[in-house]
This record gives structure tokens, sequence and C-alpha cells, in this order.
């Protein structure tokens, strides 16, 4: 494995190679795709910093330079927030990094974030002309890594820049929340002069992104970075405030005198696989288990207060992100042997690529096929039991679905389990307010601006979309506050 | 932040504080509790029902025991100090009307959540029986607040130190043995003695709500590290509770999964008790209050 400095070094001697001249695309398809420095797996696989380092200036030059400058920029399509990505990589290739974080931001406020957690190779990168042209989406221009190193360059040099606000409004905005859309929204609404108060249930804000997805694929000290930003907006945020309970959606408009609420508050409820044994001592929601190991900051034993569970051999049920973190997030705790149990195979697992083969590097076991039946033990776990699986005809989802042959059971032994199948909406707040419409699945319904059945009550993220992503998520913020704008703007 | 106004001991483990915490105050309604975070960082969430509140002042009334090493951090706290954080009023409230005849069980702790909930059941125009039982004379609590709001009150001690020698499940048994029997019974208290005053009413048909005390994460329902099993089906305690058909639930589970971190706890607690003089605490049996 390559370190930083030897591929940077490489990318050194490609420049010096091009020495200035013009490219023809012809060129640029010949340039060497930029590889990813990364930890040594057997490091990383006990230390809780992050996986991927991050280009060097070389490399991100060389990486920028490939791009084929279309005019079309099939790019800009797959991406939910429509980044101008040929426009950010040619001030990369400029070097005028600074510039490419400035020109990403005027669309996605939190560049350094998307281009690490972004499910790039079914969003940006998938149209790529370059990944067409060289028949290989791992071909495409690496515009997430690109988008990372800009955003780190601008943070780590100091050259970030507050948003200005406009003159005070004197209207109110609350946003429930603090995940993605949240930020987006606030930050967007703030701008427009508004006053804007984020409630967030937990002590910490930035929804999943401080206390799902672990540090090692996301440090928490970018996150902060961020929401300091919106504190030095003028953003007042209020922690340990959960809306339905602390005080009701009636209670913002009527007591406290808010003129718009913006509902953010994520998925949050954890499904569990429903089979005999889910309750016995060791049996973790992926939720839970990642919470005390990221937000409750277990993995530091020796300052934590919050216990985790000391497993030696753990089993994740799932396929997705989720999964993968909670697997390599269990092996960072010392496990001695974590296995994923999938009912299909990799081909049909919903996680990143990325987070896949660095799972695989890092030795977690991969047991495809394979569809839990029961958990084993008496008070605490000693096993799970699996039931072999043949794949049958695509279902709704247009993967192959799993079948269960029959007297195949085997029993998997194990001390933990950890149920990583993803997440539905939270009906918290919809129980304390009846008014507010939502679908069968629990999700709230909303208009093409994101208004919701209550007057001057927008939503929007993983509440509105059922689990998605980061990105979807922040474009959900800001279409609602463009309307919550509008909405402020026309009744003044 | 969240200032302590007051602080008083009530027993050898037994601590009430009241604590700042306005938007709580005005919300809050009986059966329902918060998570304390004792500082911003490091500390554990732990959950504690609201004994009480006083909506003008803007506090809340938090009775707890030193169970371990977060229990007994809060407990070297001193009036005019913080904590880092409150989160509430968190669970659903008591469901309170006028059912006729209720006997309140409280066991240990369990008197402070019982408390409120008495008192309203009381206020609702109940005719309420109180039975308030500890191991050992030093350990029963609230026994005059409890007095002076029901109709009629029997202490039981294990060890018969004070009031009758039996547990409470015995004055249990016999009220619901008597005609008419009571129409609800409220057992709060450690999960084994809810289990057997679940027991000892389940014969007379007595319905019988518990207050479960599940360990908890972020009391939302978003972890689901509260679930039990209650009729067969899971729950969150957090959000679905935290009071349940006693007949229902499955006690044995739960306390199986009460004891998912003992070594850890135990180990935390030895560090705490190392590193924080207790004892200076707990010389602080006066009331205590910040100006
Ligand atoms: C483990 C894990 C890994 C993931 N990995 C990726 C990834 O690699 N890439 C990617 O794009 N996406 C990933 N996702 C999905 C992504 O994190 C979510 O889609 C995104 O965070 C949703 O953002 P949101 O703003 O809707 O809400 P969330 O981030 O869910 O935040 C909601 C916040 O609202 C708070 N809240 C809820 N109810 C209330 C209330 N009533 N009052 C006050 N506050 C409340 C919650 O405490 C929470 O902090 C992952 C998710 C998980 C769980
Ligand atoms: C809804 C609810 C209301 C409660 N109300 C009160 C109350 O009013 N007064 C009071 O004294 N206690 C109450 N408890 C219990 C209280 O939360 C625990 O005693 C406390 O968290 C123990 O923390 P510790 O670090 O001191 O002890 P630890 O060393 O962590 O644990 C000691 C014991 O407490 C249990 N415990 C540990 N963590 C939790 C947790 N998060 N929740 C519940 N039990 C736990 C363990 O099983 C162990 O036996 C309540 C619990 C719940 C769920
Ligand atoms: S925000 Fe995400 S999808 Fe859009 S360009 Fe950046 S990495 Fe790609
Ligand atoms: S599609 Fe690919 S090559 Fe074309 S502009 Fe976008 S990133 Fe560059
Ligand atoms: S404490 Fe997390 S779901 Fe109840």
């Amino acid at each position: 494995m390559k370190t930083k400095e030897s591929l940077n070094s490489e990318a050194v001697e490609v420049l010096k190679n091009l020495d200035g001249k013009a490219l023809t695309p012809r060129d640029r398809l010949g340039l060497p795709c930029q590889e990813m420095p990364e930890q040594v797996p057997a490091d990383r696989a006990h230390n809780f910093s992050e996986v991927a380092l991050g280009y060097g200036e070389a490399q991100a030059r060389v990486e920028a330079l490939r791009c084929l400058q279309c005019k079309t920029a099939p790019c800009v399509s797959g991406c939910p927030v429509r980044v101008p990505i040929p426009e950010f990589i040619k001030l990369i290739v400029d070097g005028d990094y600074a510039a490419a974080a400035r020109s990403i931001k005027t669309v996605n406020m939190l560049p350094a974030i998307c281009g690490r957690v972004c499910p790039q190779e079914t969003q940006c990168q998938a149209p790529c002309t370059l990944g067409k042209s060289l028949h290989s989406i791992d071909k495409a221009v690496s515009i997430g890594r690109l988008e990372r190193f800009a955003a780190d360059f601008e943070r780590e040099n100091g050259l970030s820049t507050t948003p200005t606000v406009k003159p005070e409004t004197g209207k109110k905005v609350a946003i429930i929340g603090s995940g993605p859309a949240s930020i987006t929204c606030a930050a967007d609404v703030r701008r427009e002069g508004h006053e804007v108060t984020m409630f967030e249930a937990f002590h910490k804000p930035g929804g999943v992104m401080v206390y799902g997805i672990p540090e090692f694929r996301l440090p928490k000290a970018i996150v902060k970075r961020e929401i300091d930003a919106l504190a030095q907006m003028g953003v007042l945020i209020d922690t340990n405030v959960l809306v339905g309970r602390t005080v009701t959606l009636a209670g913002l408009f009527g007591e406290l005198g808010f003129n718009a609420a913006f509902i953010g508050s994520g998925a949050g409820l954890p499904k569990f696989a429903g089979i005999p044994g889910e309750n016995l001592v060791g049996v973790f929601s992926a939720n839970e288990y990642l919470t005390r190991a990221n937000l409750m900051k277990a993995w530091d034993h020796d300052h934590a207060e919050t216990p985790i569970y000391p497993s030696k051999i753990v089993m994740v049920i799932g396929g997705g992100n989720v999964a993968m973190d909670s697997a390599r997030m269990a092996l960072r705790l010392g496990a001695q042997e974590v296995h994923i149990v999938y009912r299909r195979t990799g081909a049909e697992m919903p996680a990143r690529a990325e987070e896949v083969e660095h799972a695989k590097a890092e030795g977690i076991i991969f047991d495809f096929l394979q569809a839990p039946t029961r958990v084993l033990g008496t008070g605490t776990v000693n096993g799970l039991e699996v039931q072999r699986c043949e794949l049958g005809e695509p279902d709704g989802s247009g993967r192959r679905s799993p079948v269960p042959v029959p007297g195949s059971e085997r029993p998997l032994p194990c001390d933990t389990v950890i149920v990583a199948l993803g997440n539905e909406s939270n009906p918290l707040l919809k129980q304390a307010t009846p008014e507010l419409a939502v679908d069968k699945r629990g999700r709230i319904i909303v208009d093409e601006n994101g208004m919701t059945s209550m007057p001057a009550v927008y939503a929007g993220g993983d509440i509105v979309l059922g689990s998605a992503t980061v990105i979807l998520a922040m474009g959900e913020g800001r279409r609602a506050a463009n309307a919550i704008n509008a909405l402020l703007a026309g009744a003044s | 932040m969240n200032r302590i106004v007051s602080k008083y001991q009530l027993s050898d483990e037994v601590f009430r504080i009241e604590v700042e915490a306005p938007m709580i105050a005005k919300a809050r309604k009986p059966g329902q509790f918060v998570i304390v975070m004792l500082e911003e960082e490091f500390s554990e969430r732990i959950p504690l029902t609201i004994a009480d509140a006083d909506p003008d002042r803007g506090t809340i009334t938090l009775i707890f025991q030193t169970v371990g090493a977060s229990t007994h951090r809060l407990a070297a706290r001193k009036p005019g100090d913080s904590v880092g954080g409150i989160l509430g009023p968190l669970g659903n409230p008591t469901h309170i009307v006028n059912f006729g005849t209720v006997v309140c069980v409280g066991g240990g702790i369990g008197v402070a959540p019982l408390h409120p909930i008495a008192q309203a059941l009381k206020k609702a125009g109940n005719r309420v029986i109180a039975i308030v039982g500890a191991r050992t004379k030093e350990l029963i609590v609230m026994e005059a607040e409890i007095r002076a709001i029901a109709d009629e009150t029997i202490v039981v001690t294990d060890d018969g130190t004070y009031g009758r020698k039996a547990l409470v499940t015995e004055p249990l048994k016999e009220l619901c043995g008597a005609s008419p029997k009571p129409d609800l019974a409220v057992a709060i208290g450690p999960p084994i003695m809810m289990k057997f005053c679940a027991e000892a009413t389940r014969p007379f048909g007595v319905h019988t709500v518990v207050s479960l005390n599940t360990i908890m994460v972020d009391g939302t329902g978003m972890c689901g590290g509260c679930r039990v099993s209650v009729g067969g089906e899971t729950k969150f305690v957090c959000v679905d509770g935290p009071e349940f058909d006693g007949h229902l639930v499955d006690f044995d589970a739960m306390m199986f999964r009460l004891k998912s971190y003992k070594n850890q706890e135990d180990e935390a607690h030895h560090r705490c008790h190392l590193d924080l003089e207790i004892d200076k605490a707990k010389d602080t049996g006066r009331l205590q209050r910040a100006d």
C-alpha cells in the first residue's frame, strides 16, 4: 500500500511531465486515476482516526486535470444539489483551491462532509463522461475526493468565511433537529435576517453525522466547525429540547412567538428483525451501538462514563452503510471477529462500494445469502441461527429477493448481535401533533415546497424521505428555506 | 446547564435536589421523567423521574438513590453547582381518572416517582391507600409526604425495624382479598418488587400499573436500548412507557437486561469512589440552598 507521500510524489512527477502543455481529451483520458491515500488496514482497524487521508495538492491537480470539462456536464445532473462540478474542478486545476471551495458552497454548504460521505458512485460520478469513456465507473473523475480536497484546504488554511446576514427582520423561525437538513435550512433562513433557533433533543447538534456516522469516516471536528459557523451567523442552538415534549409545535408558534418552523427530525426509529431472542442481552440496534460509541464516546474508555458491551464475536445483520459502520466500529472496539450477515449477495448490498472495500480490507467477514432466524441464548446471547438463502425473482426494489432454503438452519456462535436494518420514522412528534399529516410509514407529507399539512410548518430530510442521504437531506433543507423566506417576505 | 437550587439528603443513599429547568417544569405531568447529564462531554445519560415541579420558580425536583458512579457524582454536587444538561419531560404521563380505590405501592426509592402519581390520583377523586416499604427503617423515604396525601398509609420493612415486618406484597394481597377489592394498583420500586406485586394482584384480577426503569440512552425512541417485552410485544419504555400493565411485563428478561453492563458499572463505581470523596457529600444531611 502506498503512503500519502508516495502517492503525491508520483503525482508531482506526472505534473512535471505535463510541463504545463495544453492537454487534449486523449491526454486526459491517459492520466492516471488518483488513488485515495489511506491508513494501513492493520493499523486503522484498531484506531478511531480517519481512514481516508485525503489527496495531497499534486494528486488533486492531476485528478482535476482528468476532467474533460464537458459542455453538457452530465455529472452535475447526477448531483442532487447540482454542484457546479466542472467549474470547481477548473479552479482546482488553476490552483485556486479556496475559490473552488467557494464555488461548491454556492449550492452545498457542507462540502467537507459530502466529499466524504456522499454515495458518489450512484450520484455525480455515475454519469461522468470520463468513466463512460474508460468503461468503468471506478475511472470516473473522483469528484467527491476533489470536493473534500477543496473544502479541507479552505478550512485548514483558515479561509472559510461566514456567510453575510441581512439586517434583522424581527421574524422568528424554529428549526427542529440539527442534522444536515436542519443545518442547511437554518443557514439559508438566517442569511435573510430572520432570527433562527435550532432545537436539538440530544446534548450535541449534528444529527446522524455526530451520533451515527463514526469518527473514522467523518471526523466530528468537521461537523463541529459547521455548527460553529451557524453560531457565528447568529443561529441560536438550543440543545436538550425535545419538540413535542419539552415544548409542542403549537407552543412554538403560540407562547414562543415563532413565525415559521422547519422539521428536520430525521428517521430515528430502529428496525428490528422481528425474530425470537432479539431482546436478549447482547443484542443491539445499530443506533444504540453507534450512539454509545460515537456520541457518548464509549470508545474513549478512560474518559467516557457510558459503557459499551465487551464483544468477542459480533454478528451484524444488514448490508447498508449502517451495517458497515457498526461492524467496523465493533472491530475497533476490540472484537476479535466481526461478521456481516446479509440475506442477498455482495452485488445487492446497498452500502457504498468504498465502505464495503474498507470493511473487507480491515478483516470483516461477509456471510452472504444467510437470513437470521433466531438469536440463541438464555438471558445472554450465545449465537445467531441463520438459514441459507438462494436468490429468486427481483422484488419491488428491483433486487433479486432471497428465498430461504428450509432445513438449512445452522447456528453461528457469537456473543453480540447488532441489528442494522435501517430506520423508520420516529413517531414522537407526530403523536404530539395530531394535525401533522404523515403517510403509512410515518413520513411527514409535504408539498413541492416542503410545506406540511400545517400552515407555516415545513419539513425535510429523512423524516420526509425515509432513510436517505446527507446530500438529499440538505437539498430538502434548502428547498424549505426558500419557501420559508418567501413566506416571511410576503407576510411583512 | 441547569443550576442546582437546593439539595437535601433523605436517607443514607437517597438525595433530593431541586434544579432549574423552566420549560420542563411547565410541561411535565405526573409519571414523566428526565434524562440528566452531569457534564456535556463524557457523562452518562441517567433517567430520573420528576418527583415534583414548581413552574413559577422554574424548577423540578429529582429524588435519587446513589447506586453507581453517575448517581454518586450527582450526589456530590452542591447547591449553586450545575449539571450539564437535562432533557425532558420524557415518557407518557400517567393515565389519571377517578378509578375508585387505588392502592399505591412504593418500594425504596420508588416512593419518589410514586408521590406525584398518588397526588394526582387523589386530586382526581380516588381513595388512595398507600403501601410504603423498604429493606430497613433507614431506607424509608417520603413517608410524611405520602401520609399527607393518602387516605390510609401502611408502612412495612423487611427486617421489622419500622412499621410492620413484611414485604409490600403482604398488605397488597390482603387489600386485594378484601371486599370491595381495589380498582387499581400502582407499583413502583425495584423490578423484583414490581414483579411480585404483579403476581400478588394477578389472582384477584386487579389491574396493576408498573413504572419500568430500564437502561436508556437517548430517551426519544431512537436507540431501542430500553426495550422490554410486554404481552409478547417489544415496547420502548422511554416512548411507549414508562408505565405498563404489570401483568403483561416480562420482568425476568428485563432484569437480565438491567445487568448488561454490570462489570463495567462496578468498575466505574469503584473508580468513582476512589476519585470522589463521597463521604464529604454524605455529611450534607441538612437542607442546602443556593442563594
Ligand atoms: C450509521 C449511519 C451511516 C450513514 N452513512 C451515510 C453516508 O455514508 N452517506 C450519506 O449520505 N448518508 C448516510 N447516512 C444517512 C444520513 O446520515 C441521513 O440521511 C441524514 O443524516 C438525514 O439528515 P436529517 O437532517 O434528515 O436528520 P438527522 O441527521 O437524522 O438528524 C435529526 C436530528 O433531529 C433530532 N430530533 C429528532 N426529533 C426531534 C425533536 N422532536 N425535537 C428536537 N430534536 C429532534 C435528532 O436527535 C437528530 O439529531 C447514514 C445514516 C446512518 C444512521
Ligand atoms: C424512567 C426511569 C425513571 C427513573 N427514575 C429514577 C428516580 O426517580 N430515582 C432514582 O434513584 N433512579 C431512577 N431511575 C434509575 C436510574 O436511572 C439509575 O439508578 C441510574 O441511571 C444509575 O446510574 P449510576 O451510574 O449511578 O449507576 P450504574 O453503576 O450505572 O448502575 C447501577 C444500577 O442501576 C441500573 N442502571 C444503570 N444505568 C441505568 C439507566 N440508564 N437506567 C436505569 N437503570 C440503570 C443498573 O442496572 C445497575 O443495577 C429511573 C430509571 C428510569 C428508566
Ligand atoms: S454534493 Fe455529493 S453528489 Fe454532489 S457533487 Fe458533491 S459529492 Fe457529488
Ligand atoms: S462528466 Fe466527468 S469529465 Fe465531464 S465535466 Fe463532469 S466530472 Fe468532468
Ligand atoms: S432510550 Fe433509546 S429508545 Fe428508549
